[in-house]
């Protein structure tokens, strides 16, 4: 802990990429209690105050509606940070364990089921997340579903390279000798030693999740109106550009400052838990 | 009596460049209680025949019979338990992200030795057994030293409680001074456990030290399998010959100046 600790205060970027994730996650967690307009979230309208620009009273101006912009960015991370979390927490669990089970046993069952890998990565992931999202109705739930489905094969693709080396190893032969199961090996013994890698990836991954959800929302293909989500909300504030331009930057400001936060929280994470890129 | 036997035992890899013969019809007796080295150059063979005996490779022709028992490609779980491995390369040998004592229990949670409450003790035995602090149990094999390591090495295949272990040149990795600690402790386990040893190495001081029997390999074929003496006494190939002459000779002056150290150091 004392050394992660060192690690990150030596080097100051991952550091604000720690105060930016932490400042996001917060923002998040306390949105009803933060926002100046707690009801802008949903369908509201106030068409005394829309489309206003960076004021006292609002200051990311207001939408076409007269929603707070700033309110509504905070719902929006909100949104954001739940899809990032669900996906990573489904497409990890599932690209680790095929990687695992792959790269440990080989033969035939590392081949097949790598292959399966190579055919979902071989598929542009926005193209299959547009392609689901065309034969699915656009809902938040089918968003996470689209973006997990394209998500897992990079993970077991990350855990099965290192398991292929990692069976080379003096204690994965220790462990074989003593008769220790293929589960246990594999499980118990290598993941161990693929989690550092893992934990990294899944950091970085937040912001690229971020990214992706943004884009199917800005297609129309995610979350859908009224509730608040960065993606939609740059989407719709395009069509004003450049007059009022609070409507998409502020949104995009937002997209940018959780990306970037992940991705050097991850590159920080990447130095104390010793991970080679 | 015979512990372990191979009859006619060869081993061929398939490669894309043809067909590689690393072991050719060896036959050989392994006693209870006795120390086999094996020697050899690097490729003559050596670790296949181990990985053979310990089930990690299957013979592609012969039989190995344990304990008048055939070696199948699907082993009891006695057999496997009977047979364990100290590995060359300490560093590798023990998962650096699990404690010493995770390492050391492996054996007893697969075999169920023991009550399970009362397996961290056997394992904290084991450690004393090879002559470590079992409060080493709770480390991570990073905080070791090398000859530390190869000790719990021992000791993980100690818990199982095997009758034979494959010692895969288990000193070559240390330094001078551990290598004879970990031989003395070798020797020492051996009488109190009445182990059988399969002792794979290339150096022939150590063989003389710890073997009763050397089988001498050159491209996967068994040259030679004779006593200790008779080996450095009257080895019968050329190849042992060479073997044996390759061995740095200690002249007179450097072994008084050796004794005389030695007192000093006692």
């Amino acid at each position: 802990m004392i050394r992660a600790m060192r690690i990150l205060a030596s080097n100051p970027l991952s550091l604000v990429g720690l105060l930016l994730v932490l400042l996001i996650t917060f923002a998040a967690i306390f949105a009803p209690w933060l926002a100046p307009f707690p009801t802008h979230n949903g369908a509201v309208i106030d068409f005394a105050f829309a489309n206003k620009g960076p004021s006292a009273r609002n200051w990311m101006g207001t939408d076409l509606v007269g929603r707070d912009i700033f309110s509504r960015i905070l719902y929006a991370y909100q949104i954001s940070l739940m899809l990032g979390i669900v996906v990573l927490a489904i497409a990890t669990p599932v690209g680790t364990a095929i990687g695992l089970i792959a790269g440990y046993v080989g033969g035939w069952t590392g081949s097949i089921l790598m292959r399966i890998v190579d055919v979902f990565l071989s598929i542009p992931p926005l193209v299959l997340a547009i392609a689901m999202m065309g034969v699915l109705e656009p809902t938040l739930t089918n968003a996470m579903l689209a973006v997990t489905v394209m998500w897992w094969p990079w993970y077991a693709r990350l855990v099965y390279s290192i398991a292929r080396s990692e069976r080379e190893e003096g204690y994965v032969l220790a462990a074989e000798v003593i008769g220790a199961g293929t589960m246990h090996i594999a499980f118990r013994e290598i993941l161990p030693n693929c989690l550092p890698a893992i934990i990294t990836k899944m950091t970085l991954d937040m912001g690229f999740v971020i990214i992706i959800a943004s884009s199917l929302s800005f297609l129309g293909l995610g979350v859908q109106p009224p509730t608040a989500d960065l993606g939609s909300m740059v989407a719709e504030g395009a069509r004003y550009l450049p007059d009022s331009w609070w409507l998409t930057v502020f949104p995009g400001l937002a997209i940018l400052v959780a990306v970037f936060g992940f991705n050097l929280l991850g590159d920080g994470l990447r130095d104390i838990l010793g991970v080679d890129e | 009596m015979s512990l372990l036997s191979l009859k006619h035992v060869s081993k061929t890899f398939f490669t894309s460049s043809g067909n590689v013969a690393a072991v050719s019809d060896v036959s050989l007796d392994v006693k209870e209680g006795e120390c086999l080295a094996i020697v050899g150059e690097s490729g003559s063979g050596k670790t296949t025949l181990a990985n053979m005996i310990l089930g990690i490779l299957q013979s592609s022709k012969g039989h190995i019979h344990f304990n008048n028992q055939p070696l199948s490609s699907k082993r009891t779980a006695e057999q496997r338990r009977a047979i364990q491995l100290v590995q060359q390369n300490p560093m590798s040998a023990l998962n650096p992200k699990r404690s010493v004592g995770a390492s050391v229990r492996l054996g007893l949670d697969t075999y169920q030795i023991g009550q399970k409450s009362e397996r961290w003790q056997l394992v904290e035995d084991a450690l004393e057994a090879v002559g470590l602090d079992p409060n080493l149990r709770k480390r991570a094999p990073a905080a070791l030293s090398g000859g530390q390591r190869q000790r719990v090495g021992i000791a993980r295949a100690l818990a199982c409680t095997p009758r034979l272990l494959v010692l895969d040149e288990p000193t070559s990795a240390l330094d001078v001074l551990v290598q004879a600690r970990v031989l003395r402790l070798l020797n020492t386990l051996r009488e109190q456990h009445n182990l059988t040893y399969i002792f794979i190495t290339h150096d022939l001081a150590v063989v003389r030290n710890v073997a009763d029997r050397v089988a001498v390999f050159q491209s996967g074929q068994l040259l030679e399998l004779a006593t200790t003496s008779d080996i450095f006494s009257k080895p019968q190939s050329t190849y042992t010959r060479q073997l044996i002459g390759a061995v740095p000779v200690v002249d007179a002056a450097e072994l008084a100046l050796r004794n005389k150290l030695a007192k000093i150091a006692s």
